[in-house]
């Protein structure tokens, strides 16, 4: 299982890397939206499986990057789950009609996000299920 | 800080005594970690110096705290997953077939602080079979302090965080202040009383789906036999009864027999038990 983690904050990918890495996951990293487009298009079709992203960041906000993943029709396996501070509800309402599968709301514990996979059907234990 | 023997002793009897939940050692930490807000509270120091301030008072309102402070647990929205899938996929669908009056009566034993019978409430309406039924829900819990939490429907960011699908959040709640609160639709279905377990349950009619999940594991074997054999005298000839995972009535109560449901599994009365329920 790949992730990709699109989020300004290096502490924030590391944190969010580690509990991903820990549920057995290989993990990519982008500091904004444009960034984590450039990985997809490097990566040759050996896309990831989850793209854990941020709303807020320079160059391309998060919210954009969801939207341009999902107008390409060769990523749409790819699971898109916002995790940002944003909390308000039209900005659920919104992220989730862009496209977004899930939303997480910083601040959150690592049993959350790993719950938040097992909702998508992207548990390390699934993955040894299907097996 | 750390608790000491006499004040772990002189707790571990309280709660046993009221709850029948066993504290056995090597529990300390639990003990003092759930006490240090109530002994900062009662303005002692020392959890030690609450305890034995407890003991020589024996205050029936602060024991009551202590024993609600030790018998809570943290919980979680669709907890596990897979039994909400199994009422959703199974339980649900098979009553439908047999449920002529369109209603369902649903008990939450333990219902801690809502999350249970609100993500109940939530799956029968994801439903199909029993779309527009009666859900008659009661959620009852030892704890008079979580029923009004579950009664308040209110919960913070990181509570809604845990489980929550984000479409059954925007769905089913609304933003109040830094928290959010279930829908007024939803939490008028729910009647909340307080029960304790290893009494006499008062009268309440049958049901057809019974939660008794991760409760029964704090009980000794004596306990978890006697309610379970309660259990089946409230629950229709018919109905379903959800454990916890780490559960079962094996060895216990062998009058339920275990049946899978989906990824998880479910427990009935057996068949020749039906009728004769002590």
């Amino acid at each position: 299982m790949r992730a990709l983690i699109v989020d300004d904050s290096r502490a924030m990918r590391k944190i969010v890397g580690r509990i991903l890495v820990d549920a057995g996951y290989e993990v990519l990293e982008a500091g904004d939206g444009q960034e984590a487009l450039d990985v997809l298009n490097s990566l040759d079709g050996d896309l990831p499986d989850l793209a854990c992203v941020d709303w807020n960041m320079p160059v391309m906000d998060g919210l954009t990057f969801i939207t341009e993943v999902r107008k390409q029709t060769e990523w749409r396996a790819i699971t898109l789950m916002m995790v940002t501070t944003e909390s308000e509800q039209d900005r659920i309402v919104r992220a989730l009609a862009a496209g977004a599968h899930e939303y997480l709301i910083k601040p959150f514990t690592g049993d959350a996000l790993v719950e938040k996979l097992d909702l998508l059907g992207l548990t390390a234990t699934t993955v040894g299920d299907l097996a | 800080m750390s608790i000491g023997h006499e004040a772990f002793t002189f707790v571990r009897e309280l709660v046993r005594a009221e709850s029948a939940i066993v504290l056995e050692p090597g529990k300390e930490y639990l003990v003092e970690s759930r006490l240090v807000p109530l002994a900062r509270q009662g303005g002692h120091a020392t959890v030690d110096a609450f305890v034995a301030d407890l003991a020589s008072r024996r205050n029936p309102s602060a024991m009551r705290l202590v024993v609600e402070a030790l018998t809570t647990n943290e919980t979680s929205w669709f907890r596990d997953t897979d039994p909400f899938t199994a009422l959703r996929q199974t339980v649900f669908p098979t009553l439908a077939k047999t449920r002529s009056n369109r209603e369902i009566r649903v008990w939450a034993a333990a219902c801690s602080s809502g999350q249970e019978p609100y993500s109940i409430l939530m799956t029968a309406q994801d439903t199909p079979e029993i779309s527009g039924w009666k859900i008659d829900m009661l959620a009852t819990d030892l704890s008079q302090e979580m029923l009004d939490r579950a009664r308040k429907g209110e919960y913070s960011q990181l509570e809604v965080n845990r489980g929550l699908p984000a479409t059954t959040l925007v769905r089913h709640f609304e933003r109040v202040g830094l928290g959010w609160r279930i829908s007024p639709a939803l939490a008028a279905q729910v009647q909340f009383r307080q029960l304790n377990l290893v009494r006499p349950f008062p009268p309440m009619g049958k049901f057809d789906v019974v939660f008794l999940r991760n409760v029964l594991i704090y009980f000794d074997l004596a306990t978890k036999r006697d309610i379970l054999r309660r259990v089946r005298q409230v629950m229709a000839p018919d109905g379903h009864l959800f454990l916890g995972a780490a559960e079962m009535t094996m060895g216990v109560d062998d009058a339920w027999e275990r049946v899978p449901a989906g990824r998880s599994s479910v427990y009935r009365i057996r068949e020749e038990q039906r009728t004769c329920v002590p």
